[in-house]
């Protein structure tokens, strides 16, 4: 069973991912999250019932969702492979550019080692694949107590180290 | 040099803890080979054909004596005595066990090093100037910039994971000495008409498979807004580099696929958004990165030294080592000098641990305490006094350190090769120990003049032998090693990447095949002309004339 780390603990998944859906099909009533394309088909009523998520993919632009982005439950991001790294983009954009501040989850070929550097760009759940120990998981988000960039969980370290006269703001905390 | 503080060190030691767990996991069998992979490359741990290989970073190859020693106590206790300086400015150990590369780490972190990203799909070693801070055609000393992109490069949580890796080099001087238009990003120090510093950005360039010589993208971009600059440079690269074919995941055929002009497009579209943001770089950032390199307490001196002078005149043999192995310092009195790691019968670029702890005395001795690698794989002292070049020379010539050979045929840049890496086609260092035990003749080497030798021994051109003014490529024909060569190559502002002669060559050819290049140079060239410029005069037909007439 894939296990959910989400807001730091290990949680029961009320969402249902659907891979594929039919175009034109109609959606099960329970909660959801759909391609893109299914919900920029539809977006006007699948927003009105409020239990509707979205996945990317990896080439998908986030800027397609437009203002969608602000109002969307749940928005998953897909991994696909470990070490395709697109994800990690699309997260600081959704956050950063496109004001997203709803769940975001990584989802596809997650593991712990991933975890600390996904949720440094915004995520804040993470479905990890079949087989791994949710629990063990949750030490990785702790592998470093903090780091040079800016993030989205961060400012640059410059900028906190005492270095700058005055503080620039404290930047987004999680 | 740069010295870590309370943050920085303790980066360090959260890695090495982060590594010893995974590696623990590996071994219990929680991690698979394939889940394990991606995490040991990051921190620079290769499975070679005998025994694992550890890259450890030596960010812009700049190293203290205290550093050297730990370098010599690694290779001694948990290698088997040396070590290999790379093209990268790095250092890579050979024979390391895997269950010790956790106790390797701490042993680096104690000396404020790592092997953070030294391979891997991310952000590898920033390189830089082996001549920084002495040079005297310096815009800016890059050392604060190279550390300050250092920073910003060490585990960047949304470049992690690239297409591919991305190699980054700087310089803040005139003369190219860090190949910056060969790298996925080259950072050239210039100065605005109103006198502020910035940096023209070159994407693009590259080796490998398909060299590519890199393109301006933009002529000055002010030195706050550099981590801004990267973000949107790596982020554009991050989403739409190719991912479908390793050998075409390198950003330059991104830049190429989308011309360099629309791929700047992109960059300058993503960096509206970041200018001015959070990661502008204050000036008080730079000033704190650039008080930890002040100049050295060089003494007050009034030009050059009178018995360093004579001593040239009276011995042949140390004049044939300043001519070759010393540079000219910015500050009247001082040298920069090159201790070579290419004598002839020891693998370029190697260094057993005796020699790196006499090397780390003698960096204190002479040299401030510091010493830096360069690119060509030599060591390079920046600051001795003229009046103790004698001296300094003498010592070297005891270890084996002072072959008078930078610049000419037999410092030849060169891989480890199918000696040790699983990845070579074909062996390197036996073929560069062939060319050096065949010319061996200092005066004929010396009339030869400048001549840069390069051999890799697959397509990754680790050995850089695109930009080699000879390039030797090992070749894998039917399961036997043989080498194509080129000629034309050269790195710096006039970077150009070699031409294929023809058909390749046998090992046991190929230094016939190098003395009939230079003997095709010697007829044709003009009194004072370098073997590339005259290549580039007359084309590669009177080459190949001499190689192939002989051979075939």
């Amino acid at each position: 069973m894939p296990q959910l780390i989400k807001n730091g603990a290990v949680t029961e998944d009320r969402w249902t991912l659907l891979r594929e859906v039919v175009a034109g099909s109609s959606l099960p009533a329970m909660p959801v999250i759909v391609p893109l394309a299914t919900w920029l088909a539809a977006h006007g009523e699948l927003r009105a019932r409020g239990d509707v998520g979205v996945w990317l993919g990896p080439a998908d632009d986030p800027a397609l969702l437009g203002a969608d982005a602000s109002a969307l439950p749940l928005i998953a991001v897909d991994f696909p492979k470990f070490a395709d790294g697109r994800g990690y983009s699309i997260g600081r954009l959704l956050r950063e550019r496109f004001f997203y501040t709803g769940e975001l989850r990584a989802i596809g070929d997650i593991a712990r080692d991933q975890l600390y550097f996904l949720h440094q760009v915004g995520f804040n759940a993470f479905m990890l694949r079949d087989g791994k120990d949710a629990q063990d998981a949750l030490a990785s988000l702790r592998d470093f107590s903090d780091g040079y960039q800016q993030t989205n969980r961060r400012t640059p370290w410059f900028r906190r180290s005492g270095v700058v006269g005055s503080a620039s703001g404290a930047g987004s905390t999680p | 040099m740069y010295r870590y503080d309370a943050f920085d060190q303790r980066v360090v030691d959260e890695r090495v803890a982060q590594f010893r767990d995974q590696t623990r996991r590996f071994l219990s069998g929680e991690l698979t080979e394939d889940e394990f992979r991606p995490l040991r490359l990051q921190n620079g741990l290769y499975i070679q054909k005998f025994a694992p290989m550890l890259r450890v970073a030596i960010p812009y190859g700049l190293l203290s004596s205290r550093q050297l020693r730990m370098l010599a106590h690694i290779g001694r206790k948990y290698d088997k005595g040396y070590g290999h300086f790379t093209t990268r400015q790095n250092i890579q150990f050979n024979w390391p066990q895997l269950e010790e590369v956790p106790d390797i780490l701490a042993d680096l972190a104690r000396v404020e090093m790592h092997a953070i990203q030294t391979s891997g799909n991310c952000v590898r070693n920033i390189t830089s100037d082996h001549f920084a801070g002495a040079a005297g055609d310096e815009i800016v000393d890059p050392r604060p910039y190279n550390e300050l992109v250092r920073q910003w490069s060490t585990f960047h949580p949304e470049f992690a994971y690239l297409p591919r890796k991305f190699k980054i080099a700087i310089t803040g001087a005139t003369t190219d000495r860090a190949a910056i238009l060969v790298h996925d990003i080259g950072l050239q120090a210039v100065r605005s008409d109103r006198g502020d510093i910035g940096f023209r950005v070159i994407v693009g360039g590259g080796l490998g498979r398909t060299p590519i010589i890199g393109h301006v993208i933009r002529e000055f971009l002010p030195r706050a807004e550099i981590l801004n600059y990267l973000d949107a440079i790596l982020r554009v690269y991050n989403r739409f580099g190719r991912r479908d074919n390793m050998y075409k995941a390198r950003i330059k055929i991104l830049v190429k696929e989308q011309t360099p002009k629309i791929f700047a497009q992109h960059v300058e579209a993503e960096w509206e958004h970041l200018h001015g943001g959070e990661a502008t770089v204050p000036d008080e950032e730079i000033a704190r990165l650039a008080a930890h390199f002040p100049p050295p307490r060089h003494d007050t001196l009034a030009g050059d030294d009178a018995g360093f002078r004579s001593a040239i005149a009276d011995n042949r043999a140390f004049s044939n080592w300043v001519q070759r192995n010393v540079f000219p310092h910015k500050v009247p009195g001082y040298a920069i000098v090159t201790l070579s790691l290419k004598k002839t019968g020891v693998p370029p670029g190697d260094a057993t641990s005796d020699q790196m702890d006499t090397v780390a005395d003698l960096a204190d001795a002479y040299s401030f305490g510091e010493l830096t690698v360069s690119h060509e794989q030599n060591l390079i002292f920046t600051d001795v006094r003229q009046s103790q070049l004698l001296a300094l020379w003498s010592e070297l010539k005891g270890m084996g350190l002072a072959t008078p050979n930078i610049g000419l045929l037999t410092d030849i840049v060169c891989c480890p090769g199918g000696d040790f890496c699983s990845l070579a086609n074909a062996k390197s260092i036996p073929i560069a120990e062939a060319i050096q035990r065949r010319f061996d003749d200092l005066d004929y080497l010396h009339d030869l003049g400048e001549l840069d030798l390069n051999i890799s021994g697959c397509m990754n051109a680790c050995g850089h032998h695109h930009v080699g003014h000879i390039g030797v490529l090992g070749v894998d024909k039917n399961g036997a090693e043989w080498y194509q060569v080129t000629i034309g190559g050269a790195q710096g502002e006039h970077a150009a990447i070699g031409k294929v002669i023809g058909p390749s060559f046998a090992a046991h050819e190929m230094p016939d095949v190098v003395a009939r290049l230079l003997d095709a140079y010697v007829d044709h060239r003009y009194e004072g002309e370098r073997f590339v410029d005259t290549v580039r005069r007359v084309g590669l037909d009177p080459f190949k004339e001499r190689v192939y007439a002989a051979a075939h």
